[in-house]
């Protein structure tokens, strides 16, 4: 029953390959774009995820390694004429270092007071990217242009078709690395240190070491997403990386699946068009749709935490698990709830 | 010196504001240890309910009072239905409900009230009791309504029967159920009184910051930055840390970094008293047993 459910994971993983591979050559250049974005968010999920649903730390402030990303890469390439496949790694790297040493500090906040500082990084980080002391490199309040890449090597793509599928080798690749991660000795320490803290460091999990590596790598993730979103967009500017933004990313992790990696896909989907699709009603409505994605999501906000802790994920997973039971009938219960302890203490 | 003393009066007076507003979350946190981020949009909201009912032609005074009453009463009927379900749910789960919270007040606001700026009527006008020269009849007026609301929250909890079932719920549940007091509705009116004084909070602020959805983002950082400065688990404290960060925030606006980086202020204060003195100036050490 178990190998059953996994086939079909096998398949619809397939079959979501193939339709994102095929979709550049049939969508138009504004699709494009939106297919894009959607995998950088989903980059940037999957890295709140290993740091929040797998690792436990809160973090409310992932909109600030975003624009590190962002700022080092549009810095890089401006300023210092880097190709982009030179500054985006570098800024990644940045990001790691700048996570790995906000862990720090982190690590005697734990819990609530980690979601405080958090929230505080989230809010002030545009005033600090809009700082006019930094205005020769960041542009100040007018923000940076970047100049949208090429395809190299004369393929026969459009720009929009080659960032699209930049972002989706890197969203492939980094999906694969996290998988890995979470599936091996380390994922079973991170989980560990999550649910039973103390049980973790008496069977010798360096518990410091994995929680500030677990930032880094979460700001790693965050941050290449950051850059890959300045080279699509081919802007960066201040206001686009403030509260908003770092609460999307946590309503992408809930929605998607606190602890699963396969939900970032849905919750980046979500984040993406819920705004969209409310700001086409604005036009119909008037300014009071609005208010319609902060209603959707602080509704679903409590309305997953209170049904499905595992979001999407989670209850796709109940659902084939219910289906399974209906075929062959009992002990469906067997599969194993991955990381799914969203009620631990 | 004269615009130091201007910097510092005003200072106080915001101060004052973020004083109100850690009291309101020092009120939850000791019932229930947990840190309430929708407190800034409940303020806000009831803000507005201020406002629409003088719009509709009250008078300040008796709109202010129903703000607050309908504050509490809001905030009962949140802590009933919303947060209670979630009593033994995890840090993670709870620091999502509230953002929940907090998403859903800031959208009905923006849906009921519109997103434009308004301005909103100071209920001081003319010449202040005090400091004039240095700060406007608000400004004094929001430190007396400041001194007031500590006065007030001291005196209920120590000199009323209510004050002290509520303090003992928060101290002791499992004994202070065995005496009959009621801990669940304890919690409920801890809720209620958190909103009602982060109303007064709202109104407060609002002549100095205008009237728009997004209006408490700001003052909810400095007030979260106040209650670790001050220590959380101490109301007076936490109260302390209010006025210390407003004018820690005016003057380094003023004279360092300049205003338009102000909120990194905040950030700097939260991160240097969570990583030198996590329990704050005037918080008590907490031991934690393995």
């Amino acid at each position: 029953m178990v190998k059953r459910s996994g086939t079909s994971q096998t398949l619809v993983a397939l079959a979501v390959a193939i339709f994102a591979l095929v979709f550049p050559f049939f969508a138009s250049g504004y699709h494009l774009y939106q297919a894009a974005q959607v995998l950088i968010l989903a980059i940037a999920l999957l890295g709140l995820n290993l740091l929040t649903g797998f690792n436990g730390q809160i973090s409310l402030g992932h909109g600030a390694f975003f624009a590190v990303g962002g700022y080092g890469t549009a810095i890089l390439m401006a300023k210092l004429g880097v190709p982009y496949w030179v500054a985006i790694p570098i800024a990644g790297a940045v990001c790691f270092g700048a996570g790995f040493l906000f862990g720090f500090p982190a690590l005697r906040f734990g819990g609530l007071y980690l979601a405080l500082a958090t929230f505080a990084l989230a809010v002030a980080t545009p005033q600090m990217l809009s700082y006019t002391g930094f205005d020769p490199y960041t542009g100040g309040s007018m923000g940076l242009q970047v100049s949208k890449p090429h395809a190299p090597f004369g393929l026969p793509l459009s720009a929009d078709q080659w960032l699209y599928l930049a972002c989706l080798a890197c969203a492939a690749a980094l999906y694969w690395a996290a998988s890995n991660l979470v599936r091996g000795r380390v994922g079973r320490a991170l989980i560990a240190i999550r649910d039973q803290p103390i049980a973790a460091e008496t069977m010798g999990v360096n518990a410091a070491l994995y929680k500030t590596s677990c930032f880094g790598v979460s700001a790693l993730y965050a941050g290449v997403a950051g850059g890959l979103s300045a080279i699509v967009v081919g802007f960066v500017s201040p206001e686009s990386f403030g509260l908003p933004l770092s609460l999307a990313f946590l309503v992408g992790i809930v929605v998607g699946g606190l602890g699963s990696l396969g939900g970032a896909l849905f919750g980046a989907l979500f984040i993406e068009f819920v705004p969209n699709i409310a700001d086409q009603l604005t036009v119909s409505f008037g300014e009071s749709a609005k208010a319609l994605p902060g209603a959707i999501y602080g509704v679903l906000l409590i309305l997953i935490m209170a049904a499905m802790p595992m979001g999407a994920a989670g209850a796709a997973r109940a659902i084939a698990r219910l289906g399974a039971k209906v075929e062959e009938g009992g002990d469906a219960n067997v599969a194993a709830n991955y990381g799914g302890k969203g009620e631990a203490p | 010196m004269g615009e130091f003393l201007h910097q510092l009066a005003s200072g106080l007076a915001l101060g004052g504001v973020y004083a109100i507003m850690a009291l309101a979350l020092v009120m939850i946190y000791q019932a229930t240890h947990l840190i309430n981020f929708a407190q800034g949009e409940m303020a806000m909201f009831s803000t507005y309910f201020a406002w629409k009912l003088m719009d509709l032609g009250w008078p300040y005074w008796r709109a202010f009072f129903a703000a607050v009453v309908a504050s509490f009463i809001g905030g009962v009927v949140i802590e009933r239905l919303i947060v209670r379900p979630f009593a033994n749910a995890p840090v993670l789960t709870s620091v999502i409900v509230f953002l929940g919270l907090a998403f859903i007040f800031n959208a009905l606001a923006g849906w009921l009230y519109g997103y434009s700026v308004t301005s909103f009527d100071s209920p001081f006008s003319g010449r202040p009791w005090f400091g004039a020269g240095y700060m406007s009849a608000h400004e004094a007026g929001v430190i007396l309504v400041t001194l007031a609301v500590l006065l007030l929250v001291y005196a209920f909890f120590r000199f009323t029967p209510l004050g002290l079932a509520m303090r003992a719920a928060a101290q002791n549940p499992v004994s202070s159920r065995l005496v009959g007091i009621r801990v669940g509705w304890m919690l409920a009116i801890g809720w209620g009184l958190a909103a009602a004084i982060g109303a007064i909070a709202g109104m407060m602020a609002a002549p100095i910051v205008y009237l728009d959805p997004n209006m408490m983002f700001g003052v909810l950082l400095y007030a979260f930055a106040g209650a670790v400065l001050g220590g959380i688990d101490n109301p007076f404290g936490a109260a302390f840390g209010g006025f210390a960060v407003g004018v820690m925030e005016n003057l380094v606006g003023a004279y360092v970094v300049g205003p338009e980086v102000k909120l990194s202020v905040a950030l700097a204060i939260i991160i240097a008293v969570l990583v030198w003195r996590p329990s704050g100036l005037f918080g008590r050490r907490l031991v934690a047993r393995v």
